[in-house]
């Protein structure tokens, strides 16, 4: 097994191309060693990002925040602008692990290791975050939800990676929130997750919504009717009660040692009523 | 052995005090050495195949391509572990060795298969896919009630059910029947004008000690050698690997290292004999380390239950009969800690009749090993949540309920024997002066008390101390060190002879350097080690009066000990001022060689400890998510002899408790493979679950210790299940009948039968 700690995109670009036997990108680490550890995988080339300077930055460009892939979430949320602008998001990858997994833990990472129940993909999700990848055919930009195209599984082709994401600029009046439900405090993985994000008009009626689910089926899922349920409404108790209806609809568990198929449906709705209380709260701040 | 004198009016220099822990700087700094931590030239890598399958036969194990891997250098399987006598003469040691070693058939998921030391670990576990196994599976069955039926599959072909006049002459999985009490129950619940009944559950909790099992085994060309390891006792490590192997006890030495966390789970033998065997084979030393899969899948977490309860009593709070039906499973084998579970069910309390039946079982499961008061926390569940719920339906206060029935110093126990000086009263009016017991509870919020037992255990026990040139103490314990035992140790030697408290070194002594001693259990080390520590301690004092005695030449009977030095008994004794240890210490070699002092004993007394505790929760009733506001124990420590150290016991026991209550469980799927053996879906509590923990220390003496010693570590476990459910249930208006009260199963519950909110 090799290890590699290139310093340009270009340079992480060709060792994973130029790689014949198994290739793994190495951002925290804090998915990868564990699996490593446990003899889940055996790559035989390792390459580290946390090298490329230029992947180690947030920075506010024309169209929203670009966080790059080496970005510990620890940092993100340290970041002034991506707390004020993106509460749902940054409240979700601050779920990761614990403190010290934070100092590792990156949301690309988190996308890219496609886990149903990753924290910060359903708050990306909502939010239409755009991974920018980079290969040997060049730099696309994707909408996050189609990194994970099963568990454990990506659309990235051969030599390709994340290198950031971009949090695309918000309209006034727009917020968002992230909830999980774990049995425990911390260190436990989402029985359930939920990310908002919503626009609302000067009455607080409101425009806009977009409702991720995280856990309760083998990919992310997206709630369109959730979203409608929401919209139009200043968030009543009908329209939530009919958003909680919406999400158990969608949800498609299955019975675990996490958790049980009703349960599972059921807290999917209970926590998007709470999720999108404190979003429209925080959208109408933002006005 | 008596009390010295009445403990009230004794003054303690060091005993009692807050001393930092011997152990402490090194486990902080990473120093500490722990079963890993060890290797030797020429090591050699263990590995361990596991089976697949809950229960399967195995036909054939074929370790010819393994073998001829480049880099291995021995297998062990069965064959390597054969009936030697008196393997064969003892039950349990035969279970032991199927247990490490699985014979014909595989017995649990993760049941070891074969064994494989090599060059590497990466070699090893190259081998161990070498290894081919044929296995018919069989049908399994890991549930409690469902091994008892009569066309459930049956794990072993001999066990048929002790204890039971008429039991049938047909293979079972039932290995015993239980029986005890007195009185006419049916008369009691007659007089009774309040009966409840119900039917309880509790999931199989583990230990969950942090480090996982570890050794390392070096057995040399002669047959003799050196096992280091992670155990609660190294004399019952050195005696079941000599026999498991057909080795003389005198050919096998082991020395105890650091350990992280038993909790009674460390009392048996894993890795150990195996690591052992294949040392031998190889000829090089071998050390094996279990991953925490192995740990949770391989060894032992403690039974699960049903157990039903029916009590009764009178409207002034008599409880007029008691009885109660415990099955345990206790994985592959029998011996699961039914029978203390019976025992200690009703032991806080002294109703008028009482019946109490277990039955132990046998499950495709790994074999529990004992775990902190085993037995007896999921009896005091359902006990408690019944004792709880009269005292509401009479209109009482759960604490004078408990009062009203409590046992006390020289009642007759439930289970027989009579209660020397005990101290539950002492800590039910405790909880009831607590200001947490009149703080006002907020919606969805719920209060809860439970009292729970334990016997405490004495054992065999030997302690040699040995002066030093400079008139500090070796002090050698043979009992390993796991809730800072080590520093009690201390400051009980340095009390008797009157030196401070860090003058004293206390090891854990290796099988080579001391006599016999019983594991760590029982709650038994500070107060039959610390017996044994103070009475050495006199015998080295009166030595040490004796050298001052041929030094000022007149009869050793005519001196004394006191505060650290030799002084005339009395002024017919002479004029002399007081000789320090230190140049007592100092002149030894030419007043009769080396000081010192030991002591054997068979302890008994050991006293039984007591706990009431009280704790508050709150319930997310839209997702079943508990909370735990506030928590308090009390307990009876007789003398606490470090405070802090006891404390830490009280706390931690009711942690792992209230892990037990909530979320804690093995999880098996439809093939009796567990689903979560990993700290990430076996939840226990982390630090943030959970707020301060209060603790209150009561002292009745034990009048069993000269200091009125009684042990702590265990009672503590004992509460928690029924004190967490007692709250929830006041809280939801529902009574939680299975642990744990995973989210899951507290909505359905709440769905199915709360009321609304308890409005408080
Ligand atoms: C103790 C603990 C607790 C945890 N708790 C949580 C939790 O609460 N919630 C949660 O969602 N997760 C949790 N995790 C999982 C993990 O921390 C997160 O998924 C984290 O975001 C992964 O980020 P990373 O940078 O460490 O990824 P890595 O481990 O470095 O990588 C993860 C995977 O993605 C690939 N990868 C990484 N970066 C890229 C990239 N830029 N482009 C392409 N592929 C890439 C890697 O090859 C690997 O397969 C926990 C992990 C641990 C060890």
């Amino acid at each position: 097994m090799r290890y590699e700690s290139p310093t340009t995109v270009e340079a992480a670009v060709t060792l994973l191309a130029n790689e014949a036997g198994k290739a793994h990108i190495l951002a925290g680490g804090t998915d990868l060693l564990v699996r490593l550890r446990s003899g889940f995988i055996e790559p035989d080339l390792i390459v580290d990002l946390k090298r490329i300077d230029a992947l180690k930055s947030i920075t506010m460009e024309s169209d929203g925040l670009r966080v790059g892939a080496a970005v510990p979430s620890a940092m993100l949320n340290e970041h002034a602008d991506a707390v004020a602008g993106w509460p749902g998001v940054c409240e979700a990858a601050i779920l990761i692990g614990s403190t010290q997994v934070q100092g590792r833990a990156t949301i690309s990472g988190n996308l890219c290791n496609a886990s149903p129940a990753a924290d910060s993909v359903p708050a990306m999700v909502a939010a239409r975050a755009i991974a920018r990848i980079s290969g040997p055919q060049g730099m696309r930009d994707v909408p996050v939800e189609e990194i994970a195209t099963g568990p454990g599984k990506t659309s990235l082709a051969k030599g390709e990676f994340v290198d950031s994401i971009l949090l695309p600029k918000r309209a006034p009046g727009t917020s968002d929130a992230y909830l999980r439900f774990i049995p425990r405090t911390e260190m436990d993985i989402a029985v359930v997750g939920v990310g908002i994000c919503v626009t609302v008009d000067k009455t607080g009626t409101c425009t806009a919504a977009r409702v991720a689910l995280g856990a309760v089926a083998a990919k992310i899922l997206v709630v369109e009717a959730a979203a409608q349920a929401l919209i139009g409404t200043k968030g009543d108790e009908a329209a939530l009660n009919a958003l909680a209806a919406a999400c158990s609809a969608a949800a498609t568990p299955i019975d675990d040692k996490r958790g049980t198929v009703a349960f599972r449906k059921e807290i999917a709705g209970t926590l998007a009523k709470r999720a999108a209380k404190i979003a429209l709260s925080r959208a109408e701040k933002n006005l | 052995m008596p009390l010295d004198r009445d403990p009230a009016d004794r003054t303690y220099k060091v005993v009692g005090h807050r001393h930092n822990r011997p152990d402490g700087i090194d486990k902080v700094t990473g120093r500490a050495k722990f079963g890993a931590d060890l290797a030797a030239p020429g090591l050699l890598h263990g590995r361990i195949l596991r089976s697949p399958h809950a229960h399967a036969r195995i036909k054939s194990i074929d370790t010819s391509k393994a073998l001829a891997l480049e880099g291995v250098k021995a297998i062990v399987t069965a064959a390597d572990f054969p009936d030697h006598p008196q393997v064969l003469e003892d039950g349990e040691l035969t279970n032991i060795r199927y247990n490490v070693m699985a014979r014909e058939k595989a017995l649990y998921d993760g049941h070891a298969v074969a064994a494989v030391a090599a060059s590497n670990p990466r070699i090893a576990a190259k081998a161990l896919k070498l290894i081919e196994v044929d296995y018919e599976v069989l049908p399994h069955v890991v549930d409690v009630e469902l091994a008892m039926k009569d066309d459930a599959p049956i794990l072993h072909d001999h066990i048929r059910t002790e204890g039971m006049e008429d039991a049938p002459d047909c293979p079972t999985n039932v290995a015993e029947r239980i029986e005890l009490g007195y009185g006419d129950v049916e008369a009691g619940f007659a007089e009774a004008d309040v009966v409840i009944e119900r039917q309880f559950r509790t999931g199989a909790a583990h230990q969950g000690y942090i480090e996982p099992h570890a050794c390392l085994a070096n057995i040399s060309g002669d047959g003799s050698g050196d096992l280091w390891c992670c155990t609660q006792g190294q004399f019952m490590v050195r005696d079941v690997c000599a026999q498991l192997n057909g080795m003389d006890v005198s050919k096998l030495r082991v020395t105890p290292s650091e350990i992280g966390g038993g909790f009674g789970g460390k009392t048996t033998v894993f890795i150990e004999p195996v690591a052992v065997a294949l040392s031998r084979k190889a000829g090089k030393p071998v050390k094996i380390v279990m991953n925490r899969g192995e740990v949770f899948r391989a060894t032992g977490p403690t039974a699960s239950s049903a157990i039903w309860v029916k009590m009764g009593c009178k409207r002034d709070g008599t409880i007029t009969a008691a009885q109660a039906e415990l099955k345990y499973q206790g994985g592959a084998f029998p011996g699961s800690p039914v029978s203390m579970g019976a025992m200690t069910a009703f032991a806080c309390y002294q109703p008028k009749t009482l019946k109490a039946i277990g039955w132990d079982v046998v499950t495709n499961r790994p074999k529990q090993a004992a775990y902190r008061a085993p037995g007896a926390p999921m009896a005091a569940f359902a006990v408690e949540s019944i004792v709880e719920e009269l005292a509401h339906t009479i209109g009482m206060d759960p604490v004078d309920f408990r009062l009203k029935n409590a046992a006390t110093s020289g009642s007759k126990s439930a289970y027989g024997p009579t209660y020397s000086d005990i101290g539950l009263v002492e800590t039910l009016e405790a909880v009831k002066a607590h200001p947490n017991y009149a703080i006002k509870l907020g919606p969805n919020q719920g209060r809860g008390v439970a009292s729970g037992f334990w016997f405490n255990f004495g054992g065999q026990t030997a302690v040699t101390l040995n002066l030093n040139i400079d008139g500090t103490v070796a002090l050698s314990v043979g009992t390993p060190d796991i809730g800072g035992s080590r520093a009690s140790m201390c400051a009980m030697a340095a009390e008797e002879l009157g030196i401070p408290y860090h003058h004293v070194q206390t090891i854990i002594a290796d099988t080579g350097s001391l006599g016999f001693n019983d594991v760590t259990d029982g709650s038994r080390v500070t107060f039959a080690s610390g017996l044994a520590t103070i009475e050495a301690a006199r015998n080295a004092a009166k030595v040490l009066c004796e050298r001052a005695a041929k030094i000022w030449g007149i009869p050793a009977d005519a001196v004394t000990w006191e505060n650290g030095c030799a002084v005339p008994a009395g002024p017919n004794a002479g004029e002399f001022p007081p000789m320090t240890i230190k140049e007592l210490a100092k002149k030894a070699g030419e007043t009769g060689g080396p000081i010192a002092g030991h002591f054997e004993v068979s302890a008994d007394g050991a006293g039984p400890s007591f706990a009431t505790h009280l704790v508050d929760a709150e319930v997310d009733r839209e997702t079943g998510r508990i909370t735990i506001l506030r928590y308090l124990i009390v307990q009876d420590a007789g003398k606490a002899v470090s405070p802090a150290y006891v404390e830490g016991q009280m706390q931690g026991g009711a942690v792992q408790g209230i892990g037990w209550a909530l979320n804690e469980e093995y999880i098996y799927n439809d093939k009796g493979v567990m689903e979560n053996p990993g700290f990430l879906d076996y939840r226990v509590p982390v630090a943030s679950d959970l707020p301060m923990i209060d603790t209150q220390i009561v002292e009745v003496p034990n009048p069993g210790h000269p200091y009125g010693v009684r042990g702590v570590g265990e009672t503590s476990i004992v509460p928690p299940l029924g004190a967490v459910a007692n709250a929830v249930a006041a809280a939801v208006g529902a009574r939680p009948e299975e642990l744990p009260m995973s989210p899951p199963r507290l909505l359905k519950l709440m769905k199915e039968q709360a009321q609304p909110l308890a409005a408080e």
